[in-house]
């Protein structure tokens, strides 16, 4: 057990030193949530009839999309490091089986705070208000970051699965993104047909994005939160298995 | 680095692997002494790859069983995995850390700390005479810096055993020598080298047997010597302006050779008797019937002709059976020898 907690931090710290180094992959998570919160709250702003200010309605629902992408550097990643050969290279050496997996998500995690950070002062700045006491607000960062780390665990997974880092880029771009918009992210799930209503109601980015609301901003917990973490247990029990199993028999292409 | 358990260093008996339909793996036997250089020669798809995936546990055969260092590689890979280096073809290695970043990184992995794994990489990188280049990121490398690299990755530990898959494939001459002889430096001190390579001279120089493998069989083996006394002498490739003239040349060109030249195309191929003075005599032999050639190469046997001897195939068409669209400008060669 020991060995599999230094090994996965020799692994998140080379993941991290390498990070900076490729500014295209930093662009992704600190300038590309912003160009969100701005075309968001101005763009379709004006347009999306919410109680409230939308900025305060729209701020959790961004910070849960941006959080759900937040595992794709661990998909480009370990897709990369499959068609370059350093899987193979790792999988020959006695490292804990987990560690190359649970490497990535905790950079992931790494990452996601970044992200939260810059989101968050961007959102303050257009006149986003914490509107509870700080351990509600510390509640919500935590559940944020536990859900960016359900997320790498599911990107790991369609990492391993894709032949190029471009293919990784395509299947979780087409499976996430409309699971974020069928959602209350960005419109009360009220407002939508009642199909869509229904796939947004059950949807686990919805149940994020109300405990969000409700930690940050008072509103009505219902069963948002417990039903937030029912989810995160569920998709960790599910992908984290699935992930260690493939990558144990995974080979370079 | 000395071995301590008793028997070959590495011991395949049998092995068995199948993707799908394709049977990479027909059943293949290696051994290796302790502290010798087994050769493992094919060309691409012969299933040298898979050979090296299964005995570092990357894979599990289908049936077989093989033992590398005492230890049995689909019942333990655990502990056999603290025993072995893996250096190939790929280079992996971290192309966004610097080259002390990857051997540290390595180090750790392998349960060293921070301090010692350190120490052990600025050794590494003096010892493969990248000490200049440690801190630069390895995206800047070489391909041969890259190689060396790559290899002193697999020597993190000083591992007893060590797989090499096609080290030197995709490398300059002199890239090429440069890593042979730190290969030759590392048998010194007893380390045991699994080696595949496409390249006859490559195997010729580093090891000690080889296998020759094709198809996922081993098609012979012995030492370098004893393949070269199957395939016989050295070759000299006559080539001429047009095939007539080749086919009229084999007859004049039996007198140096120690069988029946062969015609491929333009040119012909002589397995030669000796080589003392074949040049001179070859000239004089195609004068005598008006022959004028336009070029005289004398070479060294190489994998194709082993092939060629072995299979009666050539290996660039045994090549283009696995790969499809790998088929050279040797075109000619391999319809003649299919």
């Amino acid at each position: 057990m020991s060995r599999l907690v230094g090994d996965t931090l020799v692994m998140a710290e080379r993941n991290l030193i390498r990070l900076p180094r490729q500014p295209d992959m930093l662009l992704g998570f600190t300038v590309q949530p912003i160009m969100f919160v701005l075309l968001f709250a101005y763009v379709f702003g004006g347009a999306i009839k919410v109680e409230g200010d939308y900025v305060d309605f729209l701020m959790p629902g961004i910070i849960v999309q941006s959080i759900a992408f937040g595992g794709f550097v661990t998909a480009l990643g370990l897709c990369e490091d499959l068609n370059k050969g350093l899987i193979d290279r790792f999988r020959s050496l006695p490292t804990a089986r987990a560690a190359v997996l649970a490497g990535r998500a905790i950079a992931d995690l790494v990452t996601n705070g970044l992200s939260l950070v810059i989101l968050v002062v961007t959102g303050v700045i257009i006149g986003f208000d914490f509107r509870t006491g700080l351990l509600e607000v510390v509640a919500g960062f935590g559940l944020l970051l536990l859900f960016g780390f359900t997320s790498s665990w599911v990107f790991a997974l369609i990492g391993m699965n894709a032949s190029t880092p471009e293919a990784a880029n395509g299947i979780g771009f087409t499976l996430i993104f409309p699971l974020t918009f069928i959602s209350s992210a960005f419109v009360p799930s009220e407002s939508l047909p009642d199909v869509l209503r229904f796939i947004a109601d059950v949807n686990p980015i919805t149940h994020v994005v109300g405990a969000v609301r409700h930690f940050w901003l008072g509103a009505p917990a219902g069963d948002f939160v417990w039903a937030s973490l029912v989810w995160t247990v569920v998709l960790l029990g599910i992908f984290v298995p699935l992930s260690i199993a493939k990558y144990r028999k995974v080979a370079s292409k | 680095m000395t071995q301590t358990h008793p028997g070959p260093a590495i011991e395949a008996v049998g092995l068995k692997k199948s993707f799908g339909d394709v049977h990479a793996l027909r059943g293949v036997d290696l051994t290796a002494e302790a502290g010798t250089v087994l050769g493992v020669l094919g060309p691409n798809g012969a299933g040298k790859t898979t050979v090296v995936r299964i005995l570092t546990t990357l894979l599990a055969p289908d049936a077989g069983t093989a033992r590398v260092a005492g230890i049995d590689v689909v019942k333990d890979p655990g502990p056999l995995r603290s025993k072995i280096g893996l250096a190939g073809q790929y280079a992996a290695v971290d192309e966004n850390l610097t080259g002390a970043e990857n051997l540290t990184m390595f180090g750790r992995l392998y349960g060293d700390k921070r301090p010692a794994a350190k120490k052990r990489a600025a050794d590494l990188l003096e010892r493969f005479r990248l000490e200049a280049a440690g801190d630069r990121l390895v995206r800047t490398y070489s391909g041969g810096m890259r190689r060396r690299l790559d290899l002193a990755s697999a020597l993190v530990t000083e591992p007893p055993v060590l797989f090499l898959d096609e080290p030197t494939t995709g490398l300059d001459p002199r890239s090429r020598l440069d890593l042979w002889e730190t290969i030759e430096e590392l048998v010194v001190g007893g380390t045991t080298v699994l080696l595949t390579t496409q390249y006859l001279d490559e195997a010729d120089r580093l090891a000690d047997d080889i296998a020759v493998i094709d198809q996922g069989q081993v098609i012979a083996r012995g030492t370098a010597d004893e393949l070269k006394g199957k395939v016989g002498g050295d070759r000299l490739d006559v080539t001429f302006a047009e095939v007539a003239q080749a086919e009229a040349a084999v007859e004049p060109l039996g007198a140096i050779a120690s069988e029946t030249p062969s015609v491929h195309g333009t040119t012909v191929r002589v397995v030669l008797a000796e080589r003392q003075g074949v040049v001179t005599r070859a000239v004089h032999a195609l004068d005598a019937k008006g022959l004028e050639a336009e070029d005289l190469e004398i070479r060294r046997p190489t994998l194709d002709d082993v092939f060629l001897t072995l299979t009666g195939r050539s290996a660039v068409a045994a090549e283009s059976e696995t790969d499809g669209d790998d088929v050279s400008d040797d075109q000619d060669r391999s319809e003649v020898a299919a």
